[in-house]
């Protein structure tokens, strides 16, 4: 008899609890036969060092208190916007608008129908991800998704699609899966915002053809106790562009993975994440960025302001391939400790194989600048408005990488209104 | 307007005493100078007056029209009209030097129980005053000091001072790092705002600013005291002897 491996049984128990969901039954069952082969990742593997993905990976979501969003802004409001929900996990059509969109033809991967295009593109881009670093929470939502949203972008969307992720359970555990396949030259952007679930596994995987533009904007709410594991990869064409903004407040737990590869020349990917957090927080942001084409540009820019015990982590790779000559890659991590409780690691990494490249990287943590906080104050400013202004500075670089001016606005807001809620 | 008796300040973290007893009075509509060797405690005292961190008042007092300005919090003394034109202004990254004007003063107004003033209006406002400073639109825009000259941040501190219309206003050797020019510029900033309501306290090592900003009253500095006062002509003999002649006459005294 065989011993079962420690990861291959924390794998059974955790399936156990999983089933199957019709459609896409090719895809899903290459998932399943990835999860199988790498297990669940454990707090022992060099790529989850710093964040233990225990309650990620239990059988069981563990509880987690409601949160009022009353208490937040509201965002995009003011934005015109096809407007999707899903409470817990689940898409309501009752509250959504209609699937109709011009430019754009969007499925539910609930209802998928058999033939659709999705078939062979669903769970590739994850496929491709998890090499040269396993990825197994992204194959197990590959293999267990129970909904989300599979959009085919024909041509320039004639407004965002704005996802709302409503939590109305303690004990919602959501394993949603988008996949986003844009069309030459084709254009999107893609707003997510709120908490989803008690425990979120999501999965979203961006197919970029050549010359086509997507931009990404998320809000994770601050709702205190949720957990998530999020997943972006992104196959980009040549000349296309990826934009993506996270704006992150509480949440006990949040890992937020970006693999985005570059296949076409030309093009440019701008990852950016501003997180705060207040207490028991921990915010790990891994990204992996492969040049695998000429003269791309890639930018990441993260941004932490800590307090009261947080914990934030940022792991960022850019790997620049053989042959991908004239890359531009440029990588900041930065966190501002509040208090001496706080704790920031960061891990940047390159690794080089062409020689006309252009790479830098840089990560710092560090107080507020006092000197900056008296001479604000010097000048009347009360020293809570002046700590706000400084943190809200500390962070515009982040919110400078979104493109669309309206919609940096009330990401703004919305910060300004988290700083004066959150005061000491 | 301004009354500093026996002031007595040590670092907070150090046992090292700046201040030794500090005494001056500064009336409404006055300009004093104060003139002394580096490291006699000008700064610290202009720091202290307007309420950073990092030092400890052992002794003695300081008041601004009445009102016990060392138990004020530092946003409140500018609100009640405490302007320091700082030696070293401060570069805040992210921070728009409009963003900061406006923030600042309707900070103040608030804090008075004023209404806030408008976008328009300020803008109207800030424009008139930059424009006699030759502060140009470029540098209202970018982030407060930040890659700014060593002039043209005394200049946007003489803005500020401009734009809250403080009171009592501290001037720590704003005259240090400005060309001939920009002297002249910064004096009739300074002057333009002289008026029976607002005191103002010079610091300087140089006599050519006061040449500008007449002073009623000079005072030497040194060792953390104030231990000579004179009118103007205090000054031009700083300029001509140095300060060996005071010093060791000071000395001489303090032997008795
Ligand atoms: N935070 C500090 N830590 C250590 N020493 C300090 C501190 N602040 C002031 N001092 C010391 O106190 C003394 C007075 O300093 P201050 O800056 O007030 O002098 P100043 O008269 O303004 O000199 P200058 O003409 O060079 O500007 C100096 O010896 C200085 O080194
Ligand atoms: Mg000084």
């Amino acid at each position: 008899m065989s011993a079962v491996s420690p990861k291959a049984a924390a794998l059974a128990l955790r399936l156990a609890e999983l089933t199957l969901p019709a459609g896409l039954a090719a895809a899903r069952a290459a998932a399943q036969a990835r999860l199988a082969a790498a297990g669940l990742p454990a707090k022992r593997d060099e790529y989850w060092r710093y964040t233990d993905p225990a309650s990620l990976t239990a059988s069981d979501a563990p509880l987690a208190d409601l949160f009022d969003a009353a208490e937040e802004v509201p965002l995009f409001a003011n934005i015109n916007r096809l407007k999707l929900v899903f409470v817990d996990g689940h898409f309501d059509a009752a509250v959504s608008d209609d699937l109709t969109l011009s430019g754009v033809e969007i499925s539910r991967l609930a209802d998928v129908p058999a033939g659709h295009w999705s078939e062979n593109a669903y769970g590739t881009l994850e496929a491709a991800g998890q090499t040269p670093i396993l990825r197994p929470l992204a194959a197990l939502n590959s293999a267990y998704a129970t909904d989300g949203l599979l959009i085919h972008v024909t041509a320039r969307a004639s407004k965002p699609i704005s996802v709302i992720y409503l939590r109305k359970s303690e004990a919602s555990d959501a394993i949603l899966h988008h996949f986003i396949k844009l069309d030459p030259g084709a254009e999107l952007t893609l707003l997510e915002n709120g908490p989803a679930a008690s425990r979120l596994n999501m999965v979203l995987e961006v197919d970029a053809g050549d010359g086509a533009r997507f931009h990404h904007i998320r809000a994770q709410g601050l709702d205190h106790d949720r957990r998530t594991v999020s997943h972006i990869f992104a196959r980009l064409g040549a000349k296309s562009l990826f934009k993506s903004f996270t704006l992150t407040a509480n949440g006990i737990l949040t890992r937020n993975e970006a693999v985005i590869e570059f296949t076409g020349d030309h093009a440019q990917a701008h990852i950016a994440g501003a997180a705060m957090g207040d207490g028991a927080f921990h915010h790990d942001d891994t990204i992996f960025i492969t040049h695998g084409a000429e003269a791309c540009e890639s930018r990441q820019v993260f941004k932490k302001v800590l307090k009261h015990g947080a914990v934030g982590v940022f792991q960022g790779k850019i790997l620049v391939k053989q042959g991908a000559q004239k890359t531009d890659g440029y990588q900041i991590s930065q966190a501002l400790l509040l208090d001496d409780d706080s704790q920031f690691l960061a891990k940047p990494e390159l690794e080089i194989y062409a020689d006309d490249v252009k790479c830098s990287h840089g990560s710092t943590s560090g107080a507020i600048d006092e000197t900056a906080l008296f001479y604000l104050r010097s000048r009347g400013v009360p020293k809570r408005a002046a700590q706000s202004l400084l943190i809200l500075a500390f962070l515009a670089d982040t919110i400078a990488e979104i493109e669309d001016e309206a919609i940096a606005e009330d990401i703004r807001a919305r910060l300004e209104s988290w700083l004066q809620g959150h005061e000491d | 307007m301004l009354e500093i008796n026996n002031l007595h300040v040590k670092l907070e973290d150090e046992d090292k005493q700046i201040l030794k007893g500090v005494t001056l009075k500064i009336g409404a509509g006055e300009v004093h100078a104060i003139m002394g060797p580096n490291g006699s405690g000008k700064s610290t005292l202009s720091y202290v007056l307007s309420g950073r961190d990092g030092y400890a008042v052992t002794e003695g007092s300081a008041s601004l029209e009445g009102e016990d300005l060392l138990a004020m919090e530092p946003e409140v003394r500018a609100a009640h009209g405490l302007f320091l034109a700082f030696q070293y202004p401060v570069e805040i990254p992210g921070v728009g030097n409009m963003t900061f004007l406006r923030t600042a003063l309707n900070a103040q107004r608030k804090t008075r129980g004023e209404p806030e003033v408008s976008a328009g209006d300020f803008l109207k406002l800030v424009r008139e005053k930059a424009k006699a400073l030759h502060i140009d639109a470029d540098m209202l825009k970018r982030p407060v000091n930040v890659g700014f000259s060593g002039g043209e941040k005394k200049r946007n501190e003489i803005l500020q001072m401009a734009m809250l219309e403080p009171k009592m206003c501290i001037l720590d050797e704003t005259d240090s790092g400005l060309d001939v020019d920009a002297m002249k510029l910064v004096s009739e900033g300074v002057n333009a705002l002289r008026s029976e309501g607002r005191s103002f306290l010079v610091i300087t090592h140089y006599q050519r600013l006061l040449d500008h900003i007449k002073p009623d009253v000079v005072h030497i500095m040194a060792a953390g005291r104030i231990i000579k006062t004179g009118g103007p002509e205090l000054a031009l003999e700083v300029e001509h002897n140095g300060y060996a002649e005071i010093l060791a006459a000071h000395k001489l005294t303090e032997v008795q």
